[in-house]
This record gives structure tokens, sequence and C-alpha cells, in this order.
């Protein structure tokens, strides 16, 4: 039995056979083999563990120590202990709510676009076609630019209210070109950000579509279910912890977004996000003390939606 | 009968995903199209699409303002080495969250996660400073340890991921043949999870590659990948669009170019345990 | 003690000589400014002279900004020469952030660098980066346009002119805009102009006891005068619209008049890029007869950061890419009309640039500018379009967006006013003056 196990591994992996110890006899061996694998198991991911949690606290405790202080580098430097001065002002500078409001509706545009395109854009490339690894490669290419570039491109190629190719669409059309920036510059950013994240989740939905039974879906069109209802009720439940995992990962990565909104609006028409807010803090007026404590509100909000996010991950992705 | 419709289905299916796709291809079509025009045809009205004097004199002039082989080389070193290095060190411990995995386990991962959520911007200053003490500024080794700070949590999620979807039995299997640890995760483990891990390392490659506050920031000459190439054209006197999508175009092409040689594993591997 | 002064010096000794002796790698940050492109293809010149080899660090603006100031505050010490400008310099002199250039050798010739450049990069009489071009700025206008709208610019107009012409000038349907003014947020960008603008209608940004004075009448004046002139002359967009989408525009010939910096003007002549190059016009900045002239004054300078191991090397570089012999080298490969700009005095008396045909409104524009007595009420500050105190730059970045706001008409002019008063209230408070 253990010889069949170990030669299906074997031809499994195409790995050299493991050696066989001698000395020791079978069943202590894997007693203490347990034993071993846990230590072994946490020494094995001490080197991560010990890594990030460096990666997190080193900046962590230095940004706290800043946000206690009168920290302005143009003005000499550390101009002493300020208690909670730095906080109190962040929170009520007038920049603050917009920018909490900002971020959410960033990020909650974003994660819906993407997850409802992302849902429809995969059920369709799951369909037979044609060309289907050519499409694909299409609607993946986004995902491959740096922000930097698609804000660039976007900015200036598209939404440029002159030269702009949406305006010559606007204008062949007989209407006044939309001042994307400006008139609609939340949306704007939304569409960017979600053009380069879509591919992403359609990627991961399609993956758990394309793993759905099918007998499944064809049992229930014989049965005589419209295309809707059986989108509805079989793939739609498939598809929640693929849908949850896009939700999850993006919003890690929605939330620091910057490239975006430094490259185009520069914060204006109401697109600075908490991220941007801190920045401005930080570099542009060199408030140093007053940019950290906007750094832990940062983080104090991110934990507020991942503690959010989690609970219902945790729930979904029990393994 | 019902054969027709099909194949009329799957016209249909064609037409729309195809319109979709290029939809959606279509800004990175432009650039490329807009990097081969000159200024004036770039902001042409109306818009040029294909009939226009193909020139590479913006390539000429991009390549001569700033040397694009450095560039290239610091962002393969940084992003490729970031990602090696990260790989190494979330094997194990993706590992050991698989096959050893404790009460904590799934808290610790979500741990990990939750340390990308510190806004960079925050901490800029006190990592700068970090970087002057350990005269890391503007080094390489400096950027391959900041990415694969940031990309690591990703890293050990994606190959917890496939780890966990290896059967037990043959581990169990293994062991009773008697393999160490070691052998475990170097000839049974690694093989069988070469696709997740192939996957991991592209996604990372393009993570990397494409991070734009970290590179700018820390570096200066020496060190500098494309994004700061970028940094130097994004918005320059006078007309722009053709250099600017020169230069665009240059600093995507790589990556573009290995995703799509490598689309196959990117798709089949991208999961995050998705599906179970 | 006295030992370890006399290592101190003995090493400092080795290390000039080992300087003048080898050749060096210097790293230059710099703006992707046209001149400086230029620069940067002319540096073999400069390495074929001294040896030394330069590293360019080429940025945008912002982010240029961003990178040289962390590198500063925090002594990173990764540029041996930073391209600053007159906002920066006397702020970061003050702080001994930068080697002093008051033992530049004769034939260098500082006395030609015109005094106002010079004073704006001084702190106390000592150079702190020596400019490599200067601006003001200026009205460039069409020149076709003017006469079809059946006006002439004369050289000193006054804004009710301006705005009069702008709207005269204006044919919306074939896409010709009377006037393009920045409305891009940014202390750079939209209040530079306006800063200086409103120098001209009697507003100022503090009163005496650095009282923020966004609530007077005259701010008022200036910014609805702005916002009425722009949506009736100006381009579509215009609040995203900096010098460079601008420039870009007036380029394209769709815009009747454009003030902006002075440099603008040899971009807009060069008929290479410029599609209107034989038919702009410039004119001094207008005014409201108050006395003052909106037009400002900039440079783009050279300094050294303290604590360079290479300030011999820097120091050469910068000799060499400010000098006369520079701009003649500029002059030679391209021509008169693309030699770097406000900088020396003996540009202006040169005969061969004489017939450059913005040259002379460029050195009026420069000479009229006056950063130490910017205003018609007097002022705690120095500047024109920005005044030199740290918190300048965060607090007029965010001005400058409720000023594009209400450019955009997402908020009234008092709207913007009053947000403006509240938060340069907040900030001056929290930078306790």
């Amino acid at each position: 039995m253990a010889t069949q196990h170990s030669q299906s591994a074997d031809r499994l992996t195409m790995a050299p056979p493991a050696p066989k110890p001698e000395s020791q006899p079978a069943a202590a061996d894997h007693q203490s083999g347990t034993k071993h694998a846990r230590t072994a198991a946490r020494l094995m991911m001490a080197p991560a563990v010990i890594l990030l949690l460096g990666w997190m606290l080193v900046p962590l405790t230095m940004t706290l120590y800043f946000s206690f202080k009168k920290f302005l580098p143009l003005r000499g430097g550390d101009l002493g202990w300020v208690g909670f001065d730095n906080y109190v002002r962040f929170v009520s500078s007038s920049a603050f709510w917009p920018s909490v409001q900002a971020t959410l509706v960033i990020v909650g545009g974003v994660l819906a676009i993407t997850v409802v395109l992302g849902v429809l854009l995969a059920t369709l490339l799951n369909q037979p076609m044609w060309g289907r690894g050519v499409v694909r490669i299409l609607v993946i290419a986004p995902f491959f630019v740096m922000p930097t570039v698609s804000a660039l491109v976007w900015k200036n190629m598209f939404m440029d209210p002159v030269n702009g190719l949406l305006a010559h669409v606007w204008r062949a059309f007989g209407a006044e070109p939309l001042v994307w920036l400006t008139e609609a510059s939340t949306q704007s950013i939304i569409l960017i950000v979600s053009w380069q994240w879509l591919p992403f989740a359609t990627l991961i939905l399609l993956t758990a579509i394309q793993s759905l039974d099918s007998e499944q879906l064809e049992a229930a069109e014989m049965d005589g279910a419209p295309p809707v209802k059986r989108f509805a009720y079989i793939t739609l439940p498939h598809l929640s912890r693929a849908i949850t995992v896009v939700l999850l990962i993006q919003t890690i990565f929605l939330l620091s977004i910057f490239a975006e909104i430094f490259v185009t609006t520069q914060g204006a028409f109401g697109t600075k996000t908490l991220t941007y807010l801190i920045f401005q803090r930080v570099l542009e007026s060199q408030n140093i003390g007053l940019g950290s404590a906007g750094g832990v509100y940062a983080i104090i909000l991110a934990n507020i939606v991942a503690i959010f996010l989690m609970r219902i991950v945790g729930k979904n992705l029990d393994a | 009968m019902a054969r027709a419709i099909t194949s009329q289905r799957k016209a249909l299916n064609t037409a729309l995903a195809w319109g979709v796709g290029l939809l959606i291809f279509f800004p990175i079509l432009w650039t490329i199209l807009t990097s081969f025009k000159t200024e004036a045809q770039a902001i042409s009205d109306p818009p040029v699409f294909l009939f226009f004097d193909w020139t590479l004199e913006n390539y000429s002039v991009v390549q001569q303002r700033s040397d694009y082989g450095r560039f290239l080389w610091n962002s393969i070193i940084i992003a490729g080495g970031s990602t090696i290095l990260g790989i190494i060190i979330a094997v194990p411990a993706a590992w050991s969250m698989a096959f050893v995995p404790s009460k904590r386990t799934k808290d610790i991962l979500l741990w990990m996660l939750s340390t990308k959520m510190l806004p960079a911007v925050g901490v800029l200053y006190p990592i700068y400073l970090i970087f002057i003490k350990l005269g890391l500024l503007d080094t390489k080794t400096g950027l391959v340890i900041v990415l694969m700070l940031i990309n690591l949590p990703i890293i050990v999620w994606m190959l917890y991921t496939y780890f966990k979807e290896i059967p037990g039995e043959i581990l169990e299997a293994a062991r009773m043949d008697g393999a160490t640890l070691r052998e475990e995760v170097l000839y049974i483990l690694t093989p069988m999870a070469i696709p997740g891990i192939a996957s991991t390392l592209l996604l990372n490659v393009i993570l990397a590659w494409n991070e734009a506050f970290w590179t700018l920031n820390l570096t200066a000459a020496k060190a500098a990948p494309l994004t700061a190439f970028i940094a130097s054209y994004s918005s320059p006197e006078g007309l722009f669009y053709a250099k600017l999508s020169a230069a665009s175009t240059m600093a995507i092409a790589p990556i573009l170019i290995l995703g799509w040689f490598s689309q196959k594993q990117l798709v089949s591997g991208l999961t995050f345990g998705a599906v179970k | 003690m006295f030992a370890k002064y006399a290592l101190g010096a003995a090493t400092a000794i080795s290390l000039i000589a080992a300087g003048s002796a080898s050749a060096e790698t210097i790293t230059i940050a710099t703006v992707n400014n046209g001149d400086m492109i230029r620069m940067q293809g002319l540096t073999d010149d400069f390495t074929t002279k001294t040896g030394h080899v330069v590293e360019w660090v080429t940025l945008e603006e912002n982010v240029l900004r961003q990178r040289v100031t962390t590198d500063i505050t925090t002594k990173g010490g990764q540029f041996d020469i930073m391209t600053i400008g007159m906002y920066e310099t006397p702020i970061w002199g003050r702080n001994g952030w930068l080697v002093p250039l008051d033992d530049l050798p004769a034939e260098y010739d500082a006395d030609d660098i015109l005094p106002a450049m010079r004073g704006g990069l001084s702190v106390d009489g000592t150079l702190y980066a020596a400019p490599f071009y200067g601006e003001s700025s200026m009205i460039m206008y069409r020149t076709d346009l003017m006469e079809k709208a059946g006006l002439e610019m004369p050289d000193a107009p006054t804004w009710e002119f301006v705005a009069g012409a702008a709207r005269a000038m204006t044919d919306k349907d074939n896409g010709i805009y009377g006037i393009c003014l920045r409305g891009k947020a940014g202390w750079g960008e939209n209040m530079a102009f306006l800063t200086a603008t409103a120098n001209a209608f009697g507003a100022r940004w503090f009163d005496e006891n650095w009282q923020a004075q966004f609530d007077q009448p005259e701010w008022k004046e200036t910014l609805e005068f702005y916002v009425n002139l722009m949506n009736d002359a100006g381009p579509p967009g215009a609040s995203n619209n900096g010098f460079n989408e601008n420039l870009s525009l007036f380029q394209q010939g769709k815009c009747g008049m454009w003030i902006d910096a002075t440099v603008a003007a040899s971009f807009v002549t060069n008929p290479d890029d410029s599609t209107v190059a034989n038919k702009v016009g410039f004119a001094l900045a207008p005014d409201t007869g108050k006395g003052k002239r909106g037009n400002w004054l900039w440079a783009w300078a050279l300094g050294i950061p303290a604590g360079t191991q290479k300030t011999d090397a820097a120091k050469e570089f910068i000799q060499w890419a400010t000098s006369k012999e520079y701009i003649e080298l500029v002059a030679a490969k391209e021509g008169w009309a693309n030699v770097p700009p406000g900088a020396r005095t003996s540009l202006y008396e040169d005969p061969n640039y004489k017939d450059v045909p913005f040259a002379r409104m460029t050195l009026e524009s420069i000479l009229s500018a006056d950063p130490t007595n910017p205003t018609v009420d007097p002022v705690p500050y120095v500047g024109i379009q920005f005044a030199a105190i740290p918190e300048f730059a965060g607090i007029a970045g965010q001005v400058g967006q409720e000023f594009a706001a209400a450019l955009a008409g997402q908020q009234s002019v008092d709207e913007a006013l009053a947000k403006a008063q509240a938060l340069t209230t907040d900030e001056m408070e929290a930078a306790g003056y």
C-alpha cells in the first residue's frame, strides 16, 4: 500500500524516489515526524512572519512617534512633542471627511463595476466562440499596464476635452465634449481604475465559472429553466467564493491608489482620497507630524474595512 | 436544426466577445498607433486611425534622450529579484500553513494581507531615513527588498491556496516512506505546485514591474526602473502625445509580451483559492 | 582634539586633491523642460572639457519637487546638483542646506546675472543657486486674430482691454478661444497666475500681520473677473489646463491670447512645433491702473546640496551650464531663439539676440517685476506669484484646488474664497504665525 502510494507520487512529480531510512522503525518515525513537522512548520513560517512583522512595526512605530511631534522639516525639523494636536488637526480640517467619502466612493465604485462587468465578461468568455485565446489576451491586457501609464494615456489621449478621442466622438454626435476630469472627476478616476482591474476580476471569475459543473446547468436547461434563472440560481452562487476573493484582493490594492489621482486631477474636484490627503500633508505642506497622524487614521480605516471584509471572507474561505 | 442554432449562437458570441475585447484593448492599441505618428498627426482633427505616415522618429528621440536599456535592466532585476526572493521566503511559510495548519493559520494569513494596507505615502519619510542609514537609497538591493516585502503577503496567499489543493495522502505516503521534510517540500510538493508557483511568479512580476511609488521615491540615477523613465515624459512642454506614446509603449511592452506569452499559465493559475 | 581637527583637515585636503585630479561622476536632478533636455543633449561638451561624467535624473516637475525636497530635508545625499526655483532657494539657503556659490571665478562673471534673478536666488547677498534660465510672464497673442477682431494690442494693455479683446476674438464654433489662462490646481500652476494677477488688482495674500486676505474685496474682484472671462472666452476644461496644456493649445492655433511664462515665446514661435509661429505678438502682462502689473518672476536654477562629496565637480558643472559660453554653444547648435533666456544681462546686449522677436518684451517684463515689493499694499513676504515662506506651497496647493473648482463652476467664487480664507488661517495658525 505504502509502496503504491509512493510510486504514484513519484510518477506524478517525476522526482527521484525518497531515500528510505534504514535504522528507525516506521511507527516511531511517523510519531516524531508529526512533532518534528510542527516545529519545522514554525521554523519555516518564521522568516516570512518576522520580515512582515518588521516591515509593519518599524514604520508603524516611527509613524506613531512622528504623529505626536510637531515635525516640520522646512522649519528646522523636530519642534517637540505636541500630544494629540496633529490628530485633532487632521480630522478637524475641512478636507478630512470629504476625503474619507472620496476613498469609499472610489473603492466602492471600482469594486461594483469590476465585479458586475467581470461576471458578465467571464460568462461571455466561457461561451463557445472562435478565437477565444485572442479575445482573452485582449481582455487581460490592461492589467499589464503601469498605473502611471494608463492614467497618462486616459488623461491626455482620451479625456482631454480638446484633443482627446472621446471629445472627437462627442463632437461627431454634435455634442459639446465632456470635460471629464472636471465635470465627472470621480467617475473618470473610477473608469480608469476599473479599466485596469477589470481583467483581474474577469480572470478569477472565469476560472471559477470554468469549474462549474456543466451537467448541472444542462439539467436545468432540460428542465426548461430560463437563462436568467440558471444564471441566478446556479452560476452566481457558485461564483460567490470567487467574488469574495476579488473583493478582498482588490480592496487591498484600491485603498492605496495614488498614481491615477496624482497624474490626473491631483486631488482637485472631489477626488482627494485619504491617501492623497496624507500625501499633501507630508510632501506638499512638509508637515510630517500631521501627515503621520493622517497615516494612523488611514491604518485605522484600512483595518475597519479589513475586519469587515474578513468577516465575510473568513466565512467564505473556510476550507 | 439544433446545429444551426448552436453555430448561430457561436457567431453571436464571437462577435460580442471580439467587440468587447477590442473595446477594452483599444486604449493600448491607440497608444501603440500614436507612437508611430508625428506629433502633428497625433492631434489631427479628425483623428487618423491607420492611414498616416508611419515613423519611428519618436522612438529614436526617446532613446536619444534617455537610455532605455538601463531602465529596462533595472526593472527586470527589481521585478524579477523581488519576486524570486519573495517566493523563496514564501514557499516554506505557505507549506507549513497548508499542511501543518493551526488555529492561528488563518489569522496569520489575513494579518499578512493587512500589512499591505499601510498607506505608502504616510511612511515615506521613515522609510527614507532608514534607507539612508542602511545605505540602500538608489540601490537595486533596496528596491528588491521593499518590493519583496510589499508583495510577500500576496505570494504567501497564492502559494497557500495552491498547496492546499495538493491531496494530503500523497504527503502522508511519502512520509510513510520516510521522506524527510526537506525532501517532501523539494521533491514532492514543489514539482506538484509548479503551475501555481509559475502563476504566482507572473502575477508578482507584473505587480512589481508596475509599482510606481517606492521605485520612484527611493531611486535617483543608478537604480531607477521604467516607472522613473515614464516620469520624465509625463508632461513635457509642447506637443507630446506621440513621444509620450512611444515612451509608454516602451515601458509596457516587455511586460505585455511576457504576459501574452504566458497568459495560459496566468489564466489557469490565478485563482487565489477561489475555485474549490 | 587638535589631532582630530588636523586629521579632518588632512582628509579634506586629500579629498580636494583627489577631486581635482580625478574625474567624478555627478548626479543631477532636473525638470523635463525643453531647455533642460537641450542641456542634457549637450553634456558631452562638459565631459570633454572637464572629464567629469554626468548622470541625469530627469523628472516631471511635480515628481521632481517631491523627490528633491524629500532628499534635502532628510539629507539623503542622492544628488550633487538639484534644479530648484526661486521659491525653494531662499528657504533652503537660509536653512544651510545649499552650498553658497559666492566663490565662483572671475571669468564666470557673476555680476552679469540679471539683478532681479540674483536677488531672488540669494540670502543676505549670498548666491545659493545659479539661474539656468529666468522668466517673467507676458501676453502672447495672435496678430492675425487681433487684426480680424479689428483691434490693436498696445505694448502695455489693461485687463479691461485684454478681456474685451478676448471676447471679441472668441469663435467657439471654429475652436478659437480668445484667451487661455492657467486653471489647473497647483501652487506653481493656477496659483502662480492668480497670485500675480491679484497683485495687479490690488489684492495680497497676507497683511503685515500675516493675516490671510481672501475675505477682502480685491480678491473677490480678481477671482470673479477671471472666472467670468474664462467662461466667456476660455477653452473647455480650462480648470485642467496648466502651462503645458495651454502651450499645446496655443501651438495648435486654438488660443487668441495666452498670458504665461516668457520662456513659452520660443516654443510658440518655433515653426517645428507651432502652427502659428509667424503670427505671434507680445505685450506686457496687463494691469488695472493700480500701479502693479501681473507679471511674475521665476528662475530655474542649479543649486548644490550641502553634504555632497563632489562640491568641486558640481561647481564646475554649474559654471559650465550657466555661463556665457553655454549660451553661445546653444546658439551655434540650435539658433539664438533657443538659448536659455532671462539669466544674464550680456545676452540682451548681444546684437545677435536683438533680432529674436520676443527678446525685448521678455527683458522688459523681467525688469518690471519686483519680488521685494510685489503688491499695491505692503506685505511681509517676498515673491510675486508666491510668498517665500515654507508653508506657502502646501497652502496654495489647497487654495488652488478651491479656485479651480470655482472656475469649473462646482462652487461659487464666494464659497471658494471663504474656504481659502478658512484653510489659510488654519494653516498659518498651525505654523505658529
